[in-house]
Formats: structure tokens, C-alpha cells, sequence
């Protein structure tokens, strides 16, 4: 990549890895309180379903500084954290918190359609023919979903990719710790004669987001062929 | 008792209240649409949780709410045909068929596996998904994925309700098999008295939730009396074996000494079938019939006369072949002076009976 340079490579390369870890890591709690949101019947549903949204209409700047209270190395959840060697303030662990927090409510939205688009009725099927609850989730209701998970999967990462207040509040603008992608373009256009650089990182941007969505079409369309389209 | 249900359960608008014992063979839960009778398949599948309900299969109790026991379905071993089939759209047929096997890590039978892919005629079938299948297909697919399952019993919800008339006589053929051949006992719910007719060894009838009446097909069919689906579907059973074919496409059978003729049925000579007779297709003459087109006739006396709501009667005709009901108008009840202990004639148009009305009664399978 030899047009990027080093200081922009590190933006690209870290955001990468910002968003694909805050992707995986949110994943298996994505899929499991989308479950709960569109199968479960409780009393705390209507709040979980509240908070799971918060970062969604909060501004940004108010999640990454609430962020900052509970997980700075001051913080209550900070503090617990640090003592078992896991910080995230002004680390790129932190920017990928701050972007599985933000991303958490498109993710869970996501898959919880596809869930609701399961028919329980097969379901009960598998569950004369043996299955347990867990089987049946692993063998019926994960397979039919899997388009819903991608999609999921994709729109949250294309939304840690572009995560900018929450982060910036939350671990700040460290070049080559915390400034991802729209941090670096952010800091570019502050300096003059630094617009090339962010119309090279600006390039870089809309090609990874292309890339992605190309990825999941593919994913999805594998997916439904699996699922018989029928 | 292979199985034993009694259950209490408030449902919108219908409060089920049920008791009944299942024998080996194919026990049927007949009523019309509403009566609760997929709600007591649903209890004894574990799918339904009734608010009060004891259920024993051969002798194990898969629920007794007194005293706090409810198995759950997966671990009832009780198969289920399900109306609309309810295959897994992401499984070929093949990996659908072995599910119930793979999900509880027992190993797949090959014998059993051939045995049940040749009983259902689903060899051809097995790399296809489920969207590619018909309806009857489906259907079939889904017996044979309950099948393989190995259950102690196997629920059969209006297996045939979504298909057409054709494909209702494909499957019907592949349930009289099971009956007879695979051993497994059925609880088999429907409101077409011709599928109970040609399935149940017994029946139950349901009716707004109750039990109206239980017990042998051909003594629950044949009882004026009861019309769960309205007397236009009252009909009798008669056994009756196979004496030979004729060249007029007539096959000849023989009914308790009695003559009679039905278009070419498939059975071979010997072979024992049931065939339904329908009351609205059987007139009552005083006398032995004279100039008469049709071929069959049926001396006996009356045994019983169930006045009707309408103008409609049922009467009930003792002859030597079994019991017939015939469904004629009051009108004629008094014109005749029919009443039980007189002696008429049930009279019978060959053609009314339909090959939907025809079924093996057990044992050989039908030669064609």
C-alpha cells in the first residue's frame, strides 16, 4: 500500500481490527438477546428492549462519556477490570468497545427479524422428533437465521467502521492506540495541506464498505440457497 | 391400554374436557372442525400444556399435572405428522428423514432407513429440498421422518386436510400400511368420516370438547345416532372379502354370505377389505327390489331410527353382511311404517361407492 501513508496505514489497519473485533465479540450476545427480545415474554422486556436501544438515540458524545465513567481505570466496571489486566481507556480495546456498543442495537435489530421470521411450528417439529431446546436452536432455528446473522454481522461492522463521537470521547485520538479510520480523517482536515491524505483515507472508507456489503450479499445468497428458498 | 389420556384444558371459546383410551392400532379422533381434537394431539405430543391432564404410553405417565409430572416433547418418543408437513426448508429430504436419529446421536438404521424410503416410495425424493416437493410428497416425507424416528406412537394431525382428492388417495394407501405393517400404534385426528372408515380400528368422537362416543369403527359408524359431521357424511363400515373380478369392470365380494358389487377394486381374491357406505347412497324397499338398476341388495330389519333435526332420518338396517344406515326423509319413515323389527331390503347403487370408500383391512398389502 504504498500510496497510504504510514501514519494512515495505521488508521486503516486499526480500525480493521477495531471493528472485526468488536463484531465477533458482539456476536453471541447479539443472537442471544435478540432471542430473548423476539421470543421471550417478561416483565423487563419493554426495558431491555429500551436499553438495548439507548446508544441509538443518545448522541454519541453522551455514550462515550458514560463509557468513560463506568470503564475508565477510575470507573467502578474500570477499576474491577484493571485489576485482572483488562483496560480500556485510551487503548484500541476501548474504541472497540465503544464500537460494539454503538453498533450492538443494528446488530440485535437485525437478527431479531429473522428470528421472528422463524416458524415456531417447526420448532415443535424437531422437538417431537427428539431434539432439545438447545439442538433444535443449533440445528432448526441457527441455520434458518443465518442471513439475518450476517446482515447483522455486516451492519455492525460497517457501524464500527464509521464509529467517531462515543470513540473519540471515550479513548480520545492516540494515532496508532485509538485514531481509527474517521478519527484519522478528522484529524487530517485539521491540519493544513491534510486534505489529500483524508481523501486517500476518505477512498479507503467507501472501498471496505463496498467490500462488505458485496461479502454479505454473497453470504446471504449462500444462505438462502441452504434454506431451500422455498 | 397402549395409550390412556384424560385431560382439562381452557381454551378460548372451548373448554376440552376429555378421557379416553387408545388400543393398538389406529385410533381415530373424529369430529368437526373446532372440537378440540388437535388440542388433545398437542397435550399427548407434549406441545400443549393442559391445565390439568394424566397421560400414560404403555404404562409410563407423560403427565400428571396432580402430581407435578410433564415430560417434554423431545423426550416423549412420540412421533408427529403434522397437517402441513413441517419439513426443515434448509434439509434435503434425506437429511430431513434422519433428523430425529441425528439429534439424539443414535445411529442411522440402513435397513430401517431402505424400509421406510420403500414403504412411502420416496427413494426419488431423497436429494431434493423440501421446496421442490408437491404436497403429496411432502406429506410423505414427513410420515416417514416420524417414522424413522423409531416412536413408541405416532400422531397423525389431518395428515391429508391440505391435499387435493388425488393426492388425499396417494397417501391413504401409505397410512394403511403403517397400520398394518409397521406396528405402530396411531392417534389419527380428522373430519372425513371416509379416512376414518378406511384408518381407525377405533374411534373417538369429539364433539365442542367431550367425548360423545367411543369405541370399534365399525359400531361407532354405524350408529344413527351420531353425526359429528353432519349426516351427510353418516356412513356405515361393512368387511368384506374379495371373490373375484369380473370382465364388466365389476369386482364381486362377499360380506357375510351376502353379494356385493363394486367397481374394480385392486385387491386381489381373498384379500379382506372395509368399505364404506355412505346412508345418503342406500334407499330401504319393503320388498325385495323388482326392476330395479341397482346391483346390490341387502335383506335385513330395522334395527333403529334416529329422527333428524330436518326432514332427514337415519335409519339402521341389521342385515347379514353388518349393519347399514340409510339416510331417507321422515316422510318416507312414516309412509313405509318403518320401525325396528321390520323387515326391508338396503339397496345400493354400485356406483355410489367411490375407491376413497374402499380400504384393506389388514395384513397383505394390496396387490396393485
Amino acid at each position: 500500500m504504498g500510496w497510504l501513508g504510514p501514519e494512515e496505514w495505521q488508521a486503516v489497519a486499526l480500525s480493521l481490527r477495531v471493528a472485526l473485533t468488536a463484531t465477533i465479540f458482539s456476536l453471541p450476545p447479539g443472537i442471544l438477546v435478540a432471542l430473548v427480545l423476539a421470543r421471550g415474554r417478561f416483565p423487563g422486556h419493554a426495558l431491555l428492549n429500551g436499553l438495548v436501544h439507548l446508544p441509538l438515540i443518545l448522541p454519541p458524545v453522551v455514550t462515550g462519556y458514560l463509557l468513560l465513567l463506568t470503564f475508565g481505570t477510575k470507573g467502578p466496571l474500570g477499576s474491577l477490570l484493571a485489576e485482572i489486566g483488562i483496560v480500556f481507556a485510551f487503548r484500541w480495546t476501548g474504541a472497540a468497545l465503544a464500537a460494539a456498543i454503538m453498533a450492538f442495537p443494528l446488530m440485535v435489530r437485525a437478527i431479531r427479524l429473522s428470528i421472528e421470521a422463524v416458524d415456531p411450528k417447526l420448532e415443535e417439529a424437531a422437538a417431537t422428533l427428539g431434539a432439545s431446546r438447545i439442538r433444535v436452536f443449533v440445528t432448526v432455528t441457527l441455520p434458518l437465521i443465518l442471513p439475518g446473522v450476517i446482515a447483522g454481522a455486516v451492519l455492525a461492522f460497517a457501524k464500527a467502521m464509521g464509529e467517531f463521537g462515543a470513540t473519540i470521547t471515550f479513548v480520545s485520538n492516540i494515532p496508532g492506540q485509538t485514531q481509527t479510520l474517521p478519527s484519522a480523517i478528522y484529524a487530517f482536515l485539521q491540519v493544513p495541506g491534510g486534505e489529500s491524505a483524508a481523501l486517500r483515507l476518505v477512498a479507503v472508507s467507501i472501498a471496505i464498505a463496498m467490500l462488505a456489503l458485496i461479502a454479505s450479499e454473497w453470504f446471504a445468497r449462500r444462505a438462502g440457497r441452504r434454506g431451500g428458498g422455498a | 391400554m397402549t395409550l390412556s389420556v384424560a385431560l382439562h384444558h381452557a381454551l378460548p371459546g372451548l373448554t376440552l374436557d376429555v378421557a379416553f383410551d387408545a388400543p393398538a392400532g389406529v385410533t381415530s379422533l373424529f369430529g368437526r372442525s373446532g372440537a378440540g381434537k388437535t388440542s388433545v394431539v398437542n397435550a399427548v405430543a407434549g406441545l400443549l400444556r393442559p391445565d390439568r391432564a394424566r397421560i400414560v404410553l404403555e404404562g409410563e405417565v407423560l403427565a400428571d399435572t396432580g402430581r407435578g409430572i410433564w415430560l417434554p416433547a423431545h423426550k416423549r418418543r412420540i412421533g408427529y405428522v403434522f397437517q402441513e408437513g413441517r419439513l426443515f426448508p434448509h434439509l434435503d429430504v434425506r437429511r430431513n428423514l434422519v433428523y430425529g436419529l441425528r439429534v439424539t446421536g443414535r445411529a442411522v438404521d440402513d435397513k430401517a432407513f431402505a424400509r421406510v424410503v420403500e414403504m412411502l416410495g420416496i427413494g426419488a425424493l431423497l436429494a431434493r429440498r423440501p421446496g421442490a416437493l408437491s404436497g403429496g410428497e411432502k406429506q410423505r416425507v414427513a410420515i416417514g421422518r416420524a417414522l424413522l424416528a423409531a416412536p413408541r406412537m405416532l400422531l397423525l394431525d389431518e395428515p391429508l386436510a391440505a391435499l387435493d382428492e388425488g393426492r388425499k388417495a396417494e397417501i391413504l394407501p401409505y397410512l394403511e400400511r403403517i397400520r398394518d405393517e409397521a406396528g405402530v400404534p396411531m392417534l389419527h385426528v380428522s373430519h372425513a368420516a371416509a379416512e376414518v372408515a378406511r384408518l381407525a380400528t377405533t374411534v373417538v368422537v369429539l364433539e365442542a370438547g367431550r367425548v360423545l362416543r367411543a369405541g370399534p369403527t365399525a359400531a361407532v359408524l354405524s350408529d344413527p345416532a351420531l353425526t359429528p359431521t353432519g349426516p351427510r357424511a353418516v356412513g356405515a363400515l361393512l368387511i368384506a372379502r374379495v371373490v373375484a373380478h369380473h370382465d364388466d369392470g365389476l369386482s364381486e365380494l362377499d360380506a357375510g354370505g351376502v353379494r356385493l358389487f363394486l367397481p374394480r377394486v385392486a385387491s386381489a381374491p381373498g384379500a379382506e377389505l372395509r368399505v364404506r357406505i355412505a346412508a345418503h347412497d342406500v334407499i330401504l324397499s319393503l320388498g325385495p327390489p323388482e326392476g330395479l338398476s341397482a346391483l346390490n341388495s341387502l335383506p335385513g330389519t330395522v334395527a333403529e331410527i334416529h329422527i333428524g333435526d330436518g326432514p332427514g332420518a337415519i335409519v339402521a338396517v341389521e342385515t347379514a353382511a353388518g349393519r347399514v344406515l340409510s339416510r331417507v326423509t321422515r316422510r318416507s319413515v312414516a309412509r313405509l311404517g318403518l320401525a325396528p323389527g321390520i323387515a326391508c331390503h338396503a339397496i345400493l347403487k354400485t356406483v355410489s361407492i367411490a375407491a376413497e370408500d374402499v380400504g384393506v383391512q389388514a395384513g397383505p398389502v394390496r396387490a396393485g
